[in-house]
């Protein structure tokens, strides 16, 4: 099946600033896709690439199979778009600019209109000037998500919004994803790539660190395991894969590779183990590791 | 006082943001009572000929209506008579303009709160506004009094008229200061402000236009007693230099400023004092497309273009009758309505000369319409390129409005001019159709600066608003005042409305408006080729 997004060795330069430099991004049918990096990394200017609003200067960046600078308005027709930092006219109101958007892109789902402004809780009489920066992305979130359309691009699409906005819209996501669609979400809010997708790719300074399931991503990273034994452990800081272990009296903690921790078990077992929690890696570490490692 | 904190700063901002701004504002202006200054000197050396124009200009209501007061036949006063309304109506358009862009702008655009959360004042941006406004406009009234001194005339009444402008501008500045704190938007704060130069102007009209004639003087009837305006001209500068007016003025300026802050101190950053009202929750059939949305956004300016044109060329109508008795009272005159529309009848030469400037005044619409262009990449547009809208469709949506725009503007003018013109003359109605088609003739003129704006825009956007703007000022600086300063004729040529046929007087011939068609279709083509190559952002 070809894939959603293709990008391969993506290259863009502004003046003498190398914004993305050979970035590689795939995204299948009907994933939804993590597209996780700091601020200025390079999120933006990919989407902007993929949506024919930037040219490339090399590498190679296909959507649905052609080219997204020469065929921008039959492409578009087939997905949905939401900015990071949405703008919006200030003498219309909102329901006018989620309509005015809808029309452009040829038509919006009325009922899925109708449910969104609900859930939302966003009233469509307001001029865009009056509104919140929450408020303009839920403008922008509705007029996205009432198209039917194959592609969902989703810059920070959260960025604004409160905590129970956030769930509505991680709701939102997961119905896409139960319908089939694909969603490409960018975000620098970990929790919410981990409550949302199937697939990840982590860029820095406009390059690929890391792309894979959250299941492989784990593979890379270290389970923290916490102990306590009938007798002090002795040898664990010698095995393998094994990380900053400490031992005070009966007391054991330290992080382990996943791929060590079969045998870090087993040579906590001598000891007597009374009790025992490990705690999978949360992406923020994931992250931490991979950013740390930049500066 | 701790509600000013920061006022120094905030001025020092305001200045920096202007730097390029105000000082085009104070050269254009001061440019434009220099040139006028010059010609009339020039023009008007002769005693008798300038009195036999005072009496005419005196005893026609139309032209005591656009042209201002007149008091006074020595070279000066003839100066105030023509100049100084617009010098009037120019310092307070500069001033609101200013004022605004440093309150309401700063609030809308959320500039204000980032502002408002330092240790500065809450009184400090609107004093730091009204500082930068007065400031430019003293500087002004120096400028203007200096250009009238260096035409030879008398130190006393050039000081007079500059401080008559200098007080207005200052006038208007506050009450501009209320505006920008009843409505949350700033275009509708500029609307109001612009509404209230318009009352004061025609207020003063209606009462020039029905004041008492005695001999070179008018003594203007009571409606001009209601205009800030008006009492400014009753300094009659060069003819008594009566600076009691300024009482008035600065009366107002305290009360308009006073009531300026007390209504800052009771509302929220942010808020107008004139509520929002809800709008439609759902998007009209007309809204639904990009055409639809470039006439949305560009309806308010081309309504505005609409009646300042009906006023204008009501105005140049009504007065047309009069042109005869004044060309024939001075050759000078003659000569320089000849100059600017080429010959043939008086009254046919004026009009030549009148839609000449009609044209360049709707090329500057075209300017201002294409500028929401670049306003548009700034803001919205990257959505709605991410919609299936090309750039061409998007483009071309905005380019039509503006060129309809110049066709429906001119078109406008001629007919009103024709109808006025008809009706202060008891006939002449075939001349109603003369007028529209010769105004329509400088159409293709316009749209080579539209065309520019468009090729700009796609070239050069970073630079739209620079260029465009300066390519226009050097049009209107040509066709102005290029003759009168002898510059060669290849300079000249340079501007597309050297080459616009001065109808009705001169015959229209087919070989320039195709060649200038030509110019604006290829500008147009290459924006469009240039805009779909580059990148938006």
């Amino acid at each position: 099946m070809t894939p959603v997004i293709d990008i391969a060795g993506l290259v863009k330069t502004f003046g003498t600033t190398r914004a993305l430099d050979g970035l590689d991004l795939s995204v299948e049918p009907g994933e939804v896709h993590g597209f996780l990096g700091p601020n200025g990394s390079g999120k933006s200017t990919t989407i902007r690439v993929l949506l024919g609003l930037l040219r490339a200067d090399g590498g190679r960046a296909a959507l649905f199979g052609a080219d997204p600078w020469r065929d921008a308005v039959a492409l578009h027709r087939r997905l949905a778009y939401v900015p990071g930092d949405v703008n919006l006219w200030p003498n219309l109101t909102g329901g006018e600019a989620i309509d005015l958007f809808g029309a452009l892109r040829g038509g919006l789902d009325e009922t899925r209109r109708a449910r969104l402004l609900d859930a939302f809780d966003l009233d469509p009489a307001k001029r865009c000037r009056t509104y919140s920066k929450g408020n303009r992305q839920k403008v922008a979130l509705v007029a996205a998500l009432a198209a039917d359309v194959e592609l969902y691009v989703l810059d920070e699409p959260t960025s604004g919004l409160d905590p129970l906005m956030e769930a509505t819209f991680t709701d939102c996501v997961r119905e896409l994803r139960d319908a089939g669609r694909t969603v490409l979400l960018s975000s620098h809010i970990l929790a919410e790539v981990e409550k949302l997708c199937d697939r990840v790719s982590i860029i820095r300074a406009g390059r690929n660190v890391e792309a894979g399931t959250l299941a492989e991503l784990r593979h890379l990273t270290r389970t923290a395991v916490s102990a306590d034994t009938e007798r002090p452990v002795t040898g664990l800081a010698g095995l393998p894969g094994v990380h900053d272990a400490r031992v005070t009296g009966t007391r054991v903690a330290f992080d382990v590779e996943t791929a060590a921790l079969e045998s870090a078990l087993r040579h906590l077992l001598p000891f007597g183990v009374r009790a025992l929690t490990s705690t999978p890696p949360t992406l923020e570490e994931l992250f931490l590791r991979h950013y740390a490692g930049a500066r | 006082m701790t509600g000013l904190a920061g006022t120094r700063r905030l001025t020092r901002l305001a200045l920096r943001r202007d730097r390029v701004q105000l000082p085009v504002w104070l050269a254009a202006l001061t440019l434009l009572e220099y040139g006028s200054a010059v010609s009339i000197v020039e023009g008007y050396a002769d005693p008798a000929e300038r009195t036999a124009f005072v009496v005419t200009s005196a005893n026609n209501a139309a032209l005591l209506a656009f042209n201002g007061l007149v008091s006074g036949d020595s070279v000066g006063a003839t100066i105030a008579s023509q100049v100084l309304l617009i010098m009037l109506v120019g310092a307070a358009a500069m001033s609101t303009l200013t004022v605004v862009r440093h309150t309401r702008q700063n609030e809308e655009t959320g500039r204000a709160e980032l502002i408002g959360s330092a240790p500065v004042g809450r009184h400090a941006p609107l004093t730091a506004a009204l500082i930068v406004a007065a400031g430019a406009n003293l500087v002004l009234g120096v400028l203007a009094a200096l250009a009238l001194v260096a035409c030879g005339l008398p130190a006393g009444g050039s000081a007079a008229s500059g401080v008559a402008v200098a007080g207005t501008g200052i006038a208007f500045a506050a009450l501009a200061a209320i505006a920008a704190q009843l409505t949350s938007g700033a275009r509708a704060a500029n609307g109001l402000a612009a509404a209230a130069i318009g009352a004061a102007f025609l207020l003063r009209g209606v009462g020039d236009a029905t004041g008492d004639v005695r001999g070179v003087r008018v003594d203007p009837g009571w409606a001009s007693d209601l205009s800030p305006i008006g009492w400014a001209q009753r300094i009659r500068p060069y003819d008594g230099d009566h600076w009691i007016v300024l009482l008035p003025l600065l009366a107002l300026t305290a009360a308009a400023a006073a009531a300026a802050f007390a209504l800052a101190a009771r509302r929220d950053l942010g808020a107008g004092l004139l509520a929002d009202r809800p709008g439609p929750p759902r998007a009209g059939r007309g809204l639904r497309s990009p055409l639809g949305l470039a006439w949305r956004l560009q309806r308010g300016v081309l309504l505005g273009w609409v009646v300042a044109v009906v006023v204008v060329a009501a105005g140049m109508g009504g007065v047309g009758d009069a042109v005869g008795d004044v060309v024939a009272s001075s050759d000078a005159v003659a000569d320089a309505i000849g100059r600017l529309g080429g010959g043939g009848s008086p009254v046919d030469a004026y009009f030549a000369a009148v839609l000449s400037l009609v044209g360049v005044a709707v090329a500057g619409y075209a300017v201002q319409a294409l500028q929401r262009l670049r306003t548009e990449e700034g803001g919205p547009l990257e959505p709605v390129l991410a919609t299936a809208t090309g750039r061409p469709r998007w483009l071309a949506g905005h380019l039509l409005i503006a060129a309809a725009g110049v066709v429906l503007l001119l078109a406008v003018a001629g007919a009103t001019t024709g109808l006025v013109y008809a009706a202060a003359t008891g006939g002449n109605w075939h001349l109603t159709g003369t007028l529209t088609a010769a105004a329509l003739v400088r159409a293709p003129a316009a749209l080579v600066l539209a065309g520019f704006a468009v090729a700009a825009f796609g070239l050069l956007p970073r630079l739209v608003t620079a260029i465009t703007w300066a390519v226009f000022a050097a049009c209107l600086l040509l066709g102005q005042i290029g003759q009168l300063l002898n510059l060669p004729a290849a300079v000249l040529d340079a501007s597309p409305f050297s080459h616009v046929p001065a109808a009705p007087v001169a015959p229209v011939t087919a070989a320039p408006l195709v060649v200038l068609t030509v110019v604006a279709a290829a500008l147009t083509a290459t924006g469009f080729a240039a805009f779909r190559r580059r990148d938006i952002g």
